[in-house]
């Protein structure tokens, strides 16, 4: 129960205090889960991103239900998932009831008419960073840029066609060139 | 019904977003928008608010709307829902997902998807930008302010990062550009 109640407090104690969410959380996560309590050794921190990354859901949450099963099971994976969420939840709660009105006043309807745009700013960014990351290959780029464009005509012509269905013709086409280029290799080793 | 479709809603944003952050907002924005939950404008609002809190901002986002539409109910369903897959596929499959990450066919599948994730994201970037802009695509009037904060905003948060070393933080350019916002259409 204690150490329940320690992943618990932990994890909310990373919620409570990182901002922008995802990667802004593992240096964090780091710091608490490798050097304070041992929960995680480096290796495993290391792994930890490629982990968060295929897997469904916003990476914090990943990292906290991973280190708590890894601690004490699927209580642990409760408590330290509960412990990453409740913080946020709350403030979000308690903003809800007042933010409508609130942005109705003339001085914060200027300020987040401001902000709209460096939102945008902000999308575009982190599209940037994420295909910075990308390995520069032809494939790679092609499906980039098909995808980008793709997106532009179902957003301009409010096309009814799911990014989900955009997600699975990606991950379709890395699928299909795998498989025919193993089946080329094959047909040159028969 | 609302709660159910809260749930259902959210369970579908956590189950198909790769990556944190920003990753999520394309379909965030199809499902509200498709559920007629909140406009553009609104959005855009509401992710300002979520990176300047702390927390994820899908979770951030679901208990935003869950509680707008249907209460606290509501809030505590889209919250569950939108962290449930991650939570059900960290259990369940972490061994399984490690085995996958080592396999050629599934690292192939990730290698395009990570593109058209980005892909995805850019464009709704670019759009959202767009669309401070021009107000609609249907019936575009452009908004001198919107046009010249924009480009100069995007010039100082990109110069930031290609001359410094960290590059300017989000919550900076948050800040910077609710001063200008309040300067220009406040005043």
């Amino acid at each position: 129960m204690k150490q329940l109640i320690e992943l618990f407090l932990q994890f909310a104690k990373i919620g409570a205090f990182t901002f922008g969410g995802g990667y802004a959380m593992l240096p964090m996560i780091e710091r608490v889960c490798v050097e304070q309590k041992q929960w995680l050794s480096e290796e495993e921190m290391a792994a930890l991103p490629a982990l968060a990354e295929s897997s469904p859901g916003p990476v914090a949450i990943n990292c906290a239900t991973f280190v708590g099963h890894r601690q004490k099971g699927i209580p642990g994976a409760v408590a330290a998932t509960l412990g990453m969420i409740v913080p946020s939840f709350v403030i979000i709660l308690l903003l809800s009831f007042f933010l409508d009105r609130f942005l109705e006043n003339k001085w914060v309807a200027g300020a987040f008419a401001g902000i709209k745009i460096a939102v945008g700013i902000l999308i575009v960014d982190a599209a940037v960073r994420l295909f910075s990351k990308l390995p520069k290959t032809l494939p790679t780029v092609l499906v980039g840029a098909g995808a980008f464009l793709l997106m532009m005509a179902i957003n301009l012509f409010a096309l009814h066609i799911s990014t989900i269905a955009l997600m699975l013709l990606g991950a379709a086409v890395g699928l299909a060139l795998y498989l025919i280029g193993r089946r080329r290799r094959g047909g040159q080793a028969q | 019904m609302k709660i159910l479709r809260l749930f259902l809603a959210f369970l579908k944003v956590g189950a198909f977003t790769f990556g944190g952050g920003y990753a999520a907002v394309p379909l965030i924005r199809e499902t509200v928008l498709a559920n007629g939950w909140l406009d553009d404008a609104r959005l855009s609002e509401l992710i300002a608010v979520s990176e300047s809190t702390p927390g994820p901002i899908m979770v951030n986002l679901a208990t935003y709307i869950g509680s707008v539409q249907a209460g606290v109910p509501g809030a505590i369903a889209a919250t569950l829902a939108v962290v449930l897959p991650a939570f059900v596929v960290i259990l369940l499959l972490t061994k399984a997902l490690k085995k996958a990450l080592t396999s050629e066919g599934f690292r192939a599948a990730f290698g395009t998807l990570r593109p058209t994730i980005a892909g995805i994201i850019l464009a709704t970037g670019v759009f959202l930008a767009l669309n401070n802009v021009i107000g609609s695509v249907q019936a575009p009037v452009i908004d001198w302010k919107a046009l010249l904060l924009t480009a100069l905003l995007a010039a100082v948060y990109f110069a930031s990062r290609k001359f410094t070393k960290r590059g300017m933080s989000p919550i900076l350019l948050i800040l910077l550009s609710g001063a200008a916002g309040i300067a220009l259409y406040a005043v």
